[in-house]
């Protein structure tokens, strides 16, 4: 039990039923009845707590009917809380109310599984990720729908948000945008150069990958897992393994873990650095982006040396990772460091000292500390906008809980507090990776993970270099795959892009979006 | 300023001293690829970018492709935002049933005579998320492809190796 749990407990009593498949136990699964279900969120919205996530599952193959749940989050508490929905009234109570990123996390529920939120404030039944050209009964997440067939199109029209008025005009961005990256639609209206609104359109890149995971083995999951959002191989990958292995009730051998953390915060340094040049970039520096990208090409270059892979992928597996380090390697990242911090720090006086780039990325794209916490944002968004969110500090797993980060956390909310948590977290990195090294213990790399029993559930929650990425997989009658839910730190952040961008002039987007700098299939999944 | 000048000269080019192995290939595919784009396209293969529903693994390594240490603008490789400027297009993602009509607008945007690169194991056939409602399981299943680059992602110097292939074959 923790602080959120006893509130639902003493506020539910006996209707308050603790999952007793669920792991790992520090997060409790308690199912209440689906009329309480908007109760416990304003229980939770009073104990401070965030929507972390909601989802819907069809538990119909394991007889019973759909359910919904919600995932709380309050320090270093997690709580899922569960609620029942019979197949004749697909129907829950809406959380939009107290929480706003439910409307989306409503909406993705509705388009993909076919549950309606009910009680809605905005009445916002737009589908969401699922586009106006499906069919309105596709429904890819519910096991009776077929993911081999070819789904026909339909017609329809999605309905924007408008602005009227003289002067006001729109500007509509994408899919296919001008630079090297992913699609995605944006829509603004302006007046002169001011930015009135701007709407998202996401779900380009829908791959159906929540129902892929359905027909692929626990094993297999995880190649899958890394390919969710690419620039986040390791954190996704070594999610969804702490995923399994607490619904498997199992811990890898402790050097399998210092490696995992090895990995995944050399690949934060990595796009921390790629990502500070990009910045610099669009404000017309491109200096920096090419001094960057030189000093993460020479880590991607040891990652391929050491790792085999550039990019870290498929490194990180059920059970522990997939190669070890020798000695001779661990020499290596030392002085590649060694190097790196020298020569990083150089490029951060020059982006510290440079006055027309600070007139840039100075007060432009605020992101206020009410809305960050309010919009339930996470990772270096979050943090840069004064919310002291990081999963390795707040729910460590060795060896963080020995060798804690140490969180920064900005108040400016603007481009410039996004660029310098990165820098803040490179060289924490830095520090941190020195560490795992020097206490790197020996022994296995992994170990065989024991199968799943049936209608286990497992949780995890990792921090990638975006934020805080959550994993819920459940196992079906038969031990095999009946849900994987992934939460993509994007899929909270895209709404702080939306509110960030308002009464900043069109020419300062790209600066703004790329402070941020959120996955899109991450999010479209 | 000065630091900016200093951290200039005391960078140095950074796209001549690569790794011995790496440095040969990409030299001799950059020397090849330049002698064709010559030939060619008049000095200048001019490539729009279409992510069709990837991961965005393969868009890191495109976009290294242009870091100074590839640096593939030396080999009169530029990338362009508009298709109308396109003489080909490097297409990524075992295109999601949501890009399908974008991938095949933007194609028909491109002026002939085009060239269409499948790149990564989901543009050849759907990679790991295969062929379903969401994915049409690679991107000869919707525009016409002449080229392939496998990997996940290929890395810049395949993707150099891959664009070279292409740009050559018509003349054996």
């Amino acid at each position: 039990m923790n602080n959120l749990s006893e509130q639902i407990a003493a506020r539910f009593g006996a209707d308050a039923l603790r999952e007793t498949g669920h792991f790992p136990d520090t997060v409790p699964l308690l199912s209440i009845p689906r009329d309480g279900f908007e109760d416990a969120a304003i229980l939770m919205k009073k104990a401070g707590a965030r929507l972390a996530a909601q989802w819907g599952v069809d538990e119909t193959t394991m007889g019973r009917g759909f359910a919904v749940i919600a995932c709380y989050a309050w320090e270093s508490d997690y709580l899922l809380v569960r609620c029942e929905t019979p197949r004749d009234d697909p129907t829950f109570p809406s959380l939009t109310k107290k929480y706003i990123p439910a409307f989306r996390f409503e909406r993705q529920i509705e388009s993909l599984m076919g549950l309606v939120p009910t009680g809605h404030v905005h009445s916002d039944h737009r589908p969401w990720i699922k586009f106006e050209d499906w069919p309105a009964d596709a429904w890819p997440l519910r096991k009776l729908f077929d993911p081999a067939q070819k789904m026909p199109r339909v017609k329809g029209e999605y309905r924007w948000a408008r602005a009227r008025g003289e002067g006001v005009y729109e500007i509509p961005v994408g899919p296919v945008h001008a630079g090297i990256i992913e699609p995605g639609h944006f829509r603004f209206q302006a007046m002169g150069e001011d930015i009135l609104n701007l709407e998202e359109r996401l779900g380009y890149t829908h791959k159906g990958i929540e129902k892929r995971f359905e027909a692929l083995s626990w094993k297999d999951g995880v190649r899958l897992a890394g390919r969710v959002s690419g620039d986040s191989t390791v954190a996704h990958a070594l999610c969804y393994c702490r995923a399994l292995e607490a619904l498997c009730r199992f811990e890898p051998p402790p050097r399998a873990l210092w490696l995992r953390a090895v990995l995944l915060e050399r690949e934060r340094i990595a796009n921390h650095l790629g990502d500070i040049g990009a910045v610099a970039n669009d404000a017309a520096f491109a200096f920096l982006l090419y001094q960057f990208s030189r000093l993460k090409e020479t880590l991607l270059r040891l990652n391929r040396r050491l790792f085999g892979h550039r990019y870290l992928m498929d490194r990180v597996v059920p059970g522990g990772v997939a190669v070890d380090l020798a000695p001779e390697g661990t020499e290596a990242i030392l002085a590649e460091l060694d190097w790196l911090a020298d020569e990083f720090e150089r490029l951060i006086t020059i982006y510290d000292l440079n006055p027309s780039l600070e007139d840039r990325v100075r007060t432009t794209g605020i992101l206020s500390a009410d809305l960050a916490r309010d919009l339930g944002t996470v990772g270096f968004v979050a943090r840069a906008s004064g919310q002291p969110l990081d999963c390795r500090v707040q729910t460590p797993f060795p060896p963080y809980d020995r060798f804690p980060p140490s969180m920064t956390v900005l108040n400016s909310c603007d481009v410039h507090a996004r660029v310098w948590i990165r820098v803040c977290e490179i060289r924490d990195s830095i520090r941190l990776i020195r560490e795992f090294l020097a206490t790197l213990p020996h022994g296995e790399i992994s170990a065989e993970l024991p199968s799943p029993s049936s209608c286990a559930s497992g949780f995890a929650v990792v921090e990638g270099w975006r934020g805080e990425i959550v994993y819920w997989l459940q196992a079906g009658g038969e031990g095999g795959v009946n849900r994987c839910m992934i939460r993509d730190p994007s899929s909270v952040n895209w709404l702080g892009l939306e509110q960030a961008v308002l009464g900043n002039i069109v020419p300062d987007f790209p600066l703004c979006n790329k402070s941020f700098n959120q996955s899109y299939s991450g999010h479209d999944l | 300023m000065l630091r900016i000048l200093h951290q200039i000269f005391r960078t140095g080019v950074v796209t001549e001293p690569l790794p011995e192995q790496v440095e040969a290939e990409v030299i001799m595919v950059g020397k090849r690829l330049e002698e064709a784009i010559r030939k060619r396209f008049s000095r200048s293969l001019v490539i729009r970018e279409v992510d069709a529903g990837s991961c965005n693994g393969c868009e890191l390594e495109i976009i290294a492709m242009n870091n100074p240490i590839y640096n593939c603008e030396r080999f009169g490789i530029s990338f362009t935002a508009s298709p109308r400027f396109a003489d080909m297009l490097l297409v990524t993602g075992p295109v999601s049933h949501n890009m399908e009509i974008a991938l095949k607008r933007t194609y028909d945007a491109t002026p002939d005579p085009k060239l269409v690169v499948a790149v990564g194991d989901c543009g050849i056939n759907g990679g790991i998320f295969g062929e379903s409602y969401a994915s049409r399981g690679g991107v000869g299943s919707v525009i016409p492809v002449d080229a392939v680059i496998p990997g996940c992602p290929p890395a810049p110097a395949d993707l150099l190796a891959g664009i070279l292939a292409v740009v050559t074959a018509g003349n054996q």
